[in-house]
């Protein structure tokens, strides 16, 4: 195998900028995506544990049909599907900035707020109910009760499933390159396509993704020990 | 919105995308029994490993593991697509280079299911296996993976799921799964809400179904 490695393809030349523009791209599209999931995720997560049969019911729903479906068919239906059902001025107003940005942001969000969903609803489950029953025996309203108790436990207690979640969300956004989102998987076939240099764009890529993940774990690990309920989180982890 | 693209193309979609009969060597399930049987053949050897107090058999696991499950599913695919023909020497098809993918990559979360399982068969088991004068490794094979493995079986219906939704990846290089001939029917029809609207019902209903099942199989296994 005579292979000629050539590393100056990933900073010099045409392709020299690429990977930091996908590396951005990324970013932003599951920045946007992680707040529309997480949105999503709180307020179905909140409604299934809620009172109320329909808003259950509805809440149910979504999370069920969502999350059974492959993020790949929602990037096509969201991409492909959706637009033409639109209203004309609609349409046009999105092709003209960037459909795809925003069916890629549209299908992660949607799809990941399913899955959020349920680490919030077992976040919430898992706190004893003699915890409210505590709170509201002194007192407090159970408005009160839900945002000074019961919502600082579960959100410490969802520390780490939220936090594989996000790096689930960070790595499924590759799959909007089917769509044509320049982000960084897109990027890195970009250089291999223009420079034939397929084993250094893989590899620089691959590090990228594990380097913003190993990032991302860390700061999320150091997040949980500094709020940590001293003699909660040990029994109140993830099984 | 006409659904009569469904009903004169159902053969193909399902016949050829989903199960993988006709022309093309396709297949959503043609591709996800072998990839999950044999990803869990290899996940229990990498979870073995992982367990294992010797250290040339666990860090090279552990790296294995946190490698594989630190980088998404595209980007492995990709891999192995400019590898797999390299190592070959020809171009593959893309069965086998989609196949050997999933293969890899699944073998890594399974194997996490696999320390799991293994983990969750109480101590004592090992210690009475041991008074009976029971070997290491025959411990391992009559006392200690039967049990681990009942317990397993929630967590890898679970999986099957998750990969049954992942082959759908596969259709970025060309392999003519259920998603890849949704593609190539909308090519020719262009009736894209109709079309990825009832792949998703055909994914949704194999992944439901399968789900309630796992969840059927949990509470079964926790009331025993």
């Amino acid at each position: 195998m005579n292979y000629r490695f050539d590393w100056s393809v990933l900073w010099s030349g045409q392709s020299g900028g690429w990977l930091l523009q996908g590396l951005l791209t990324t970013l932003e599209i599951a920045t946007l995506g992680w707040l529309l999931a997480v949105a999503l995720g709180v307020l179905s997560g909140a409604l299934r544990t809620v009172p109320l049969a329909l808003l259950r019911w509805l809440a149910t729903g979504y999370v069920e049909f969502f999350r059974n479906v492959p993020l790949l068919v929602w990037m096509f239906f969201w991409y492909f599907g959706a637009p033409p059902m639109l209203p004309e001025i609609a349409r046009e107003w999105l092709f003209d900035h960037g459909a795809e940005f925003w069916a890629a942001v549209f299908a992660l969000g949607v799809y990941h707020g399913a899955r959020f969903s349920e680490v919030i609803r077992a976040g919430i489950q898992s706190i004893p109910k003699t915890q409210l029953e505590a709170a509201l025996s002194t007192g407090l309203t159970i408005v009160q009760a839900y945002r000074l108790i019961i919502l600082p436990i579960a959100l410490r207690l969802i520390i780490p499933p939220a936090t594989n979640e996000t790096l689930n969300l960070i790595k499924n956004s590759s799959v909007a390159l089917t769509i044509g989102v320049a982000e960084l998987t897109f990027q890195t076939r970009q250089i291999e396509t223009y420079t034939a240099k397929a084993f250094e764009a893989l590899a620089a890529g691959t590090v990228i993704y594990l380097m913003l993940c190993l990032t991302i774990a860390t700061l999320m690990a150091r997040i949980e020990r500094r709020v940590a309920i001293p003699g909660m989180i040990a029994q109140g982890g993830a099984p | 919105m006409d659904f009569q693209v469904i009903v004169n193309n159902f053969a193909f979609l399902i016949a050829q995308g989903f199960f993988g009969i006709g022309t093309f060597t396709g297949g959503t399930l043609r591709l996800a029994l072998p990839a999950i049987i044999l990803g869990f053949l290899l996940g229990t050897l990498v979870g073995l490993a992982r367990l294992s107090r010797r250290r040339w058999l666990n860090l090279p696991a552990t790296i294995y593991v946190e490698f594989f499950r630190g980088v998404p599913l595209v980007m492995v695919i990709f891999w192995f697509w400019f590898i797999v023909p390299a190592l070959v020497g020809k171009s593959a098809p893309e069965y086998v280079v989609a196949l050997t993918a999933f293969v890899v990559f699944e073998a890594a979360y399974l194997a996490e299911i696999v320390r799991a399982g293994i983990q969750s068969v109480p101590r004592g088991q090992v210690e009475a296996a041991t008074a009976t004068g029971l070997t290491n490794s025959k411990t391992m094979r009559h006392v200690i993976l039967p049990q681990a493995l009942r317990n397993m079986i929630p967590a890898l219906v679970t999986q099957f799921i998750v990969l049954l939704k992942d082959t759908s990846l596969a259709s970025i290089i060309g392999y003519v799964d259920l998603t890849k001939a949704a593609q190539i029917v909308n090519n020719r029809e262009i009736r894209p809400f109709e079309l990825y609207l009832f792949i998703a019902l055909v994914y949704w209903l194999c992944s439901y179904s399968m789900s309630r099942y796992a969840r059927r199989l949990e509470s079964r296994l926790a009331s025993r």
